[in-house]
């Protein structure tokens, strides 16, 4: 830890998971400094995950959602300031300046600022909620109270987690979604049925190809002239990296804030993590350049850990399996790897029996793993990534073989 | 409220009141005690809220399902017969006095 000790002070921009867990790890790594944990929000550091899940469904409260209680942050010496916007790094003399004014020194600069949500540009765009913080959420909760039929625009993970949250509550729920299947970015055709069955048998009404022209207070107006019955609409049609105080620092930024292996920003003093974080991943090898950005607990806590080492005089490369879950009228879906770019696709189990796992290939190579309620495949494909273990596409559609095996 | 201890590998000892139906993950991290991560919030996907059991309370707690036991098998502690995560403990009244020892590291 000799050129940690070095380090006198840290400050972090962004207090969603990625830069809690930064902070966490710092400190049980052994950073002995100053730690500056900043974030927008007026609360603490706090789960997202349950939000569009347990939490918009009313199965859990709020008691669970802080990431951490509020004696962590005395007991870890983190200084923890939170509705504080930062509005420039002054990299030339180590400060960041927020809105208040305030400025804070650092050593290293470790930017977690997240992503925002996609807004739709259309007629009635307030009338559009969107669900990404907690308060967003409450806001959601309470009118839920009040509404018999809701739309849900984008059929991706947050669209479906919200439609089935609010089946959950028994309201009339729509399923607005502009291209042809579920999920289209992240899963193969096989899945986007799957989950087409699975919502239209709980009573989701799905409508494909279809765009938005208005929101109303209580309905939503499609192209084709259609008018959906809509007391609540709810929007997740994706999110945009919170880059612009980087670009503006003169950092590089392209889809998030690039960054190399360790995560170093094009400033040796600045890295960047989480949902805000474009990178090079050994998992992305169906990606042409081999770099992506990734919103999800894995990564925001994997790259929190391995910035710390970073910091601390112990750098070694970001190369953790991406593995991302959703949960959807009591089905857990689990993903590992990652498929884009996947030139074949096999089926392990039954699809009817409503556990069974696809496997993507890549030139014979295996790229990801998604599963349906099969949780040893889900472990085994995380062991098979990590391992770059050799797997054929027979053996992956063979039911007999035993995947833990031939990690 | 059932009450839960928690033993710290370096042998510090806490003991908290863990509401029914929380888990005795929740109860850890809402206290502020350390040596459990769960760094999924619960969801069962990460393994790191791994604890032993105490031995006199093995047979009182629900069996392992099928989840717990695949993610037991990648905790970053030795697994033991008396492993279990956290957050798939739920409390009951029963569980007043429940013992559980973290083991040195989760991840």
């Amino acid at each position: 830890m000799a050129t940690g000790a070095a380090i006198t002070s840290v400050v972090i921009v962004g207090a969603g998971q990625a830069g809690l867990e930064a902070a966490a790890a710092l400190r049980s790594q052994g950073h002995e400094g100053s730690l500056t944990l900043i974030g927008e929000e007026a609360r603490a550091p706090y789960q997202r995950p349950p939000l569009s899940k347990d939490y918009l469904s009313g199965k859990t409260d709020g008691e669970s959602l802080p990431l951490r209680a509020d004696i962590f942050y005395n007991n870890n010496r983190i200084d923890l300031i939170t509705a504080e916007k930062v509005t420039a790094i002054h990299r030339a003399i180590h400060q960041v300046e927020c809105a208040s004014g305030r400025r804070f020194s650092y050593g290293k600069l470790i930017l977690a600022t997240g992503a925002r949500n996609r807004a739709l540009s259309i007629r009635g765009a307030p009338h559009v909620r969107y669900l990404r913080s907690w308060e967003e959420t409450d806001a959601i909760r309470a009118r839920v109270e009040h509404v018999s039929s809701a739309a849900v625009i984008g059929g991706g993970f947050i669209g479906l987690e919200v439609a089935a949250a609010l089946r959950a509550r028994e309201k009339q729920v729509t399923l607005i979604e502009a291209g042809e299947r579920l999920m289209a970015r992240a899963v193969s055709p096989t899945l986007s049925d799957f989950f087409l069955q699975l919502h239209q048998n709980h009573g989701v009404d799905i409508r494909f190809q279809a765009s938005v022209t208005a929101v109303q207070p209580n309905d939503v107006l499609l192209s084709d002239g259609t008018k959906i019955p809509a007391d609540l609409t709810v929007a997740g049609i994706g999110v945009i990296p919170n880059q612009e105080l980087a670009a503006a620092a003169g950092l590089t930024v392209g889809n998030g804030i690039v960054v190399d292996e360790l995560l170093r920003t094009s400033d040796s003093n600045i890295y960047a993590i989480g949902d805000c974080a474009e990178h090079p991943n050994r998992f992305a090898a169906g990606i042409n350049s081999g770099r992506v950005r990734l919103e999800s607990v894995q990564n925001a806590v994997d790259q929190a850990k391995c910035v710390a080492r970073g910091i601390l005089g112990n750098p070694s490369p970001y190369e953790e399996v991406p593995w991302f879950w959703t949960d959807q009228f009591g089905v857990r879906f689990q993903m590992a790897g990652l498929s884009t770019g996947y030139d074949q696709a096999v089926v392990r189990g039954k699809i009817e029996s409503a556990k069974f796992s696809v496997f993507y290939f890549n030139q014979s190579i295996l790229l990801a793993v998604d599963s349906v309620d099969k949780f040893a495949d889900h472990i085994a494909a995380r062991k098979l990534l990590a391992n770059r273990s050799k797997i054929t596409p027979e053996q992956a559609a063979d039911e007999t073989m035993d995947l833990k095996k031939l990690a | 409220m059932p009450k839960v201890t928690y033993l710290a590998h370096n042998g510090k000892s806490t003991t908290v009141e863990v509401p029914n139906k929380h888990s005795v993950m929740e109860g850890a991290v809402k206290n502020g005690i350390d040596g459990i991560v769960a760094e999924c919030g619960g969801a069962c996907m990460c393994a790191t809220c791994h604890v032993y059991v105490d031995p006199a309370w093995l047979d009182k707690l629900e069996p392992v399902e099928e989840e717990q036991e695949e993610m037991l098998g990648v905790t970053a502690a030795e697994r033991k017969p008396n492993s279990r995560l956290s957050c798939q403990i739920i409390v009951r009244p029963e569980y007043d006095g429940l013992v559980v020892l973290m083991p040195d590291r989760q991840t």
